[in-house]
């Protein structure tokens, strides 16, 4: 079944056929759609809908359905996302799989309703308090807006651990075809860890105190040991890195207007190339190793450098030149902009090379 | 010494580290005697494996050392949010909030109201010590007025601290409970009474019948600087005052258990699994086209641009729509981006449109001079435009509205630019891709097809005698 929808209508087909039992959410714009979706599609096949009070007590909710086993979501845009790190927090800590999906605009603050990527710390970084990772999905167009959703909930169960889908208000308000799922994957069983009311669950406990110290440093060694292990999950698109002179680095909404920048490089006899993450938790770092390989690369993003400064860590000491190409506050750079940029950055090293 | 053993708590606290049957409350506190009457009532009640207890922020975060039961431990203030999602995952589950004053009164205030304004399946025993307890005995939302705590070291005052919350008399202001009542916890009868109020709410919810709030004022000696016989004597005689005991509501002979759900269809009945235009055999080599479509709001401006963006589908190729969104909306002008193309599709936002289509000449005067040289701008001659096209770019100018105006549906001037899109065969499209397209866009009000395909007609005929016959190429 095809359909021609928008990424934020997309998201929520992805829930659902990814199993998603409950839908907790309050309204944003950009990411309103989701809500609308959602209200309307989770009652129809006999899921649950419910408009929380706040962000707050959405991703709490999201929190409760996770304690019980079930596949819960929420969806919001930047500043509803950082009313929820706590919760988020929370669920690393008692190890509860669950979704939240971020349709950044541009901050800081009530900033506006425009696309941005400046999220890009708080998602992969953590966000709240402790030491914790949630996974981190950017898909780039409307067909991963639900394909990603449902892995989003696929690794979260595997791992019992909070996946964040990291978008932006062009991806969720934008429409384009998508190949609807044609089956749903068989529940996982969670009987051993989720509290559902049932004699076999009784003596699960849901919790992250952890008074003892000991104890809980062992915790967070268990922690940073499954975040190691996720490593295996990460992945990777690239697009003509192979014979290229100059690498375009880019996620979400910034990956298309590269990819498109890549095209008209290769018209005008630049051999650029495109690397984009498709989870930026955990890291692609062998991809970007491969695909740069020493060779000119250009950051390509909304926000003041936290992809880039990331990218850097990624590749170590041996990076080739790097350099940051941005646009912030709901500004996007056209392709022509980015070609530009692209092009004098490469003269201005074949300047400083000579 | 010989120690009762309590029903319904584990036979040892193991969960505490040390295997101890102490409980790690402090001599008198009132937590150790509710915990006491609840478990006993769950046993009674033979709902042990069926009930799930959340656990609190405060001292009672450690409840679940002590009840056997299952239990999920809340973030601060959040347990009425968590238990709404457990009682509506989970009908056949008894669901119960265990909350002191800071966690469900202050912090957790909003989520206590709504959740009672929902009327959500769950029973709340609420504990009003009348400070926060673990913390180190700060002031509560519930402190009384002149109360010495640890941050009101010179007493509540009203003018810098505000009044207590009274807030069984807050929630009884709501339509949705089914039972509120308040006890207290500072002799034998009364903890009588107060166990009547744990069975009713429990028992309300075996038979599912709503949101039941069962307050208890409860003794914290640590915080009230006093022994067990002196705090007792303090909720006697002072908290009692300030909150009144008895049952504010109890509605449980009109109250319902949820109706059965109805059964619903499966995913692939809901959405269909195929249709005919699914498998449309893709045009790699059609070159890319991009347009942009603008307007005022009500024009049919997002329709437009969604019609000629599946008009491309249809024809194989990919094709992308992304609206201007926004406070703009609300101001009145409407647009939207599409692109129609072989290829994959970079950015959906289009900067220089190849085609230009305006409704209005204040998109005209906004967006003309953005079109790409050798681009085509589409009018509608409702508003005159006496000036000449930028630079190598051609205008064709439609009477849209007035012929839409005439086949008696002013809103279809959509239509009449639609069928100028088929009539110029923009992008290589054929008005019988257009056609469809249109048609199919009105798939939820059938009834408004014959009207839109006639006027979509007109218009192409129109077009036949005033406009020069499109060019070849694809823009
Ligand atoms: S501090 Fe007060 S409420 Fe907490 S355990 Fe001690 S007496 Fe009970």
């Amino acid at each position: 079944m095809i359909r021609f929808v928008k990424g934020n209508e997309a998201v929520v087909i992805g829930a659902l056929y990814a199993g998603c039992d409950a839908f907790f959410g309050y309204p944003i714009t950009p990411a309103s759609e989701i809500s609308h979706a959602a209200s309307e599609w989770f009652p129809a096949v006999g899921r649950v809908f419910l408009q929380a009070e706040s962000e707050t007590a959405a991703i709490n909710m999201v929190y409760g359905a996770a304690a019980a086993g079930k596949k819960a979501m929420t969806a919001s845009s930047s500043p509803g996302v950082s009313l929820m790190q706590e919760a988020l927090s929370y669920m690393a800590g008692a190890e509860l799989p669950g979704v939240v999906v971020n349709i950044q605009r541009a901050g800081p603050g009530l900033g506006n309703i425009f696309p941005e990527q400046a999220d890009y710390n708080q998602s992969v970084k953590g966000g709240g308090h402790g030491n914790y990772h949630c996974f981190v999905l950017a898909p780039g167009n409307v067909q991963e807006m639900c394909d990603l959703t449902a892995l989003a909930f696929e690794l979260a169960f595997q791992y019992r651990n909070p996946a964040i889908l990291l978008s932006d208000a062009v991806l969720g308000q934008m429409m384009e075809t998508l190949h609807l799922p044609t089956s749903s994957p068989t529940p996982p069983d969670v009987r051993s860890w989720a509290v559902q009311g049932t004699p076999g669950t009784r003596s699960n406990l849901i919790t992250s105190i952890y008074l003892n110290a000991p104890t809980l440093e062992e915790r967070n060694r268990t922690l940073q040991k499954k975040y190691a292990e996720a490593q295996k999950e990460a992945r990777a698109e690239t697009d003509r890195t192979d014979d290229a002179e100059v690498i375009l680095a880019a996620y979400g909404i910034s990956s298309r207007i590269a990819r498109s920048a890549v095209d008209r490089l290769r018209q005008h006899g630049v051999r650029a190339g495109l690397f984009r993450p498709l989870t930026l938790f955990p890291f692609p770092q062998k991809a970007l190793l491969h695909a740069t390989s020493q060779r000119p690369l250009a950051v390509i993003e909304l926000s003041n450098g936290q992809f880039y400064e990331d990218l850097r860590l990624q590749i170590g000491p041996n990076a080739g030149p790097v350099t940051l190409i941005n646009r912030m506050g709901g500004m996007l750079f056209s392709v022509e902009e980015v070609v530009e940029r692209v092009l004098s950055f490469l003269k201005k090293r074949a300047g400083n090379a000579k | 010494m010989k120690r009762l053993k309590t029903v319904g708590f584990y036979p040892s606290f193991d969960r505490s580290g040390e295997p101890t049957l102490d409980t790690h409350y402090c001599p008198g506190c009132g937590h150790g005697i509710l915990h006491k009457l609840i478990t006993e009532a769950l046993v009674e009640r033979g709902i042990q494996d069926r009930t799930i207890i959340v656990n609190p922020i405060g001292c009672a975060v450690f409840g679940y050392y002590y009840w056997d039961a299952g239990n999920i431990g809340a973030a601060h203030g959040r347990a009425q949010a968590v238990a709404t999602a457990l009682t509506r995952l989970l009908p056949h589950a008894i669901v119960l909030c265990y909350q002191g004053d800071g966690d469900l009164g202050a912090i957790g205030f909003n989520c206590t109201l709504q959740a009672a304004a929902r009327g959500e399946r769950f029973a709340t025993f609420f504990v009003n010590n009348a400070s926060y307890g673990m913390t180190g005995g700060q002031m509560a939302p519930t402190t009384l007025l002149g109360q010495v705590t640890s941050t009101t070291p010179h007493g509540r005052s009203a003018e810098n601290d505000g009044y207590p919350l009274h807030i069984c008399e807050i929630l009884n202001q709501l339509q949705a409970p089914v039972y509120i009542e308040r006890c207290s916890l500072a002799d034998t009868p009364r903890i009588m009474k107060a166990r009547r109020a744990i069975h009713k709410a429990l028992d309300l919810q075996i038979e599912d019948k709503g949101y039941a709030f069962v307050e208890f004022l409860s003794p914290c000696p640590t915080n009230w600087a006093t022994d067990a016989v002196g705090a007792n004597q303090f909720i006697l005689e002072t908290l009692e005052k300030e909150f009144p005991l008895g049952c504010l509501r109890d509605r449980s002979s009109d109250a319902h258990p949820r109706p059965l759900p109805p059964s619903r269809p499966s995913l692939n009945e809901y959405f269909g699994t195929s249709e005919a235009s699914d498998n449309i055999l893709s045009d790699p080599n059609a070159p890319e086209v991009r347009f942009k479509f603008a307007g005022f709001g009500g024009q049919g401006i997002l329709s437009l641009g969604m019609v000629a963006a599946e008009a491309g589908r249809l024809a194989g190729r990919n094709t992308t729509w992304f609206p201007f969104y926004g406070p703009e909306q609300r101001g009145g002008a409407a647009a939207c981006s599409v692109v129609i193309s072989g290829r994959p599709i970079g950015s959906p936002v289009v900067d220089h449109p190849d085609i230009l289509v305006c409704m209005n000449r204040y998109s005209y005067d906004r967006f003309a001079d953005s079109v790409a040289p050798g681009g085509l701008i589409l009018c509608d001659t409702l508003e005159t435009i006496n000036v000449p096209p930028p630079h190598q770019v051609r205008r064709v100018d439609v009477p849209a509205t007035e012929l839409a105006g005439q086949s008696g549906a002013v809103k279809a001037a959509n239509t009449v630019m639609l069928a100028a899109l088929a009539w110029l065969r923009v992008a290589g499209l054929s008005s019988a891709g257009f056609l469809t397209a249109l048609e199919s866009s009105f798939k939820r009000k059938p009834a408004l097809i014959p009207l839109n395909r006639r006027i979509f007609e007109t218009a192409l005929e129109w077009c036949k005698t005033h406009l020069a016959p499109p060019i070849s190429s694809p823009a």
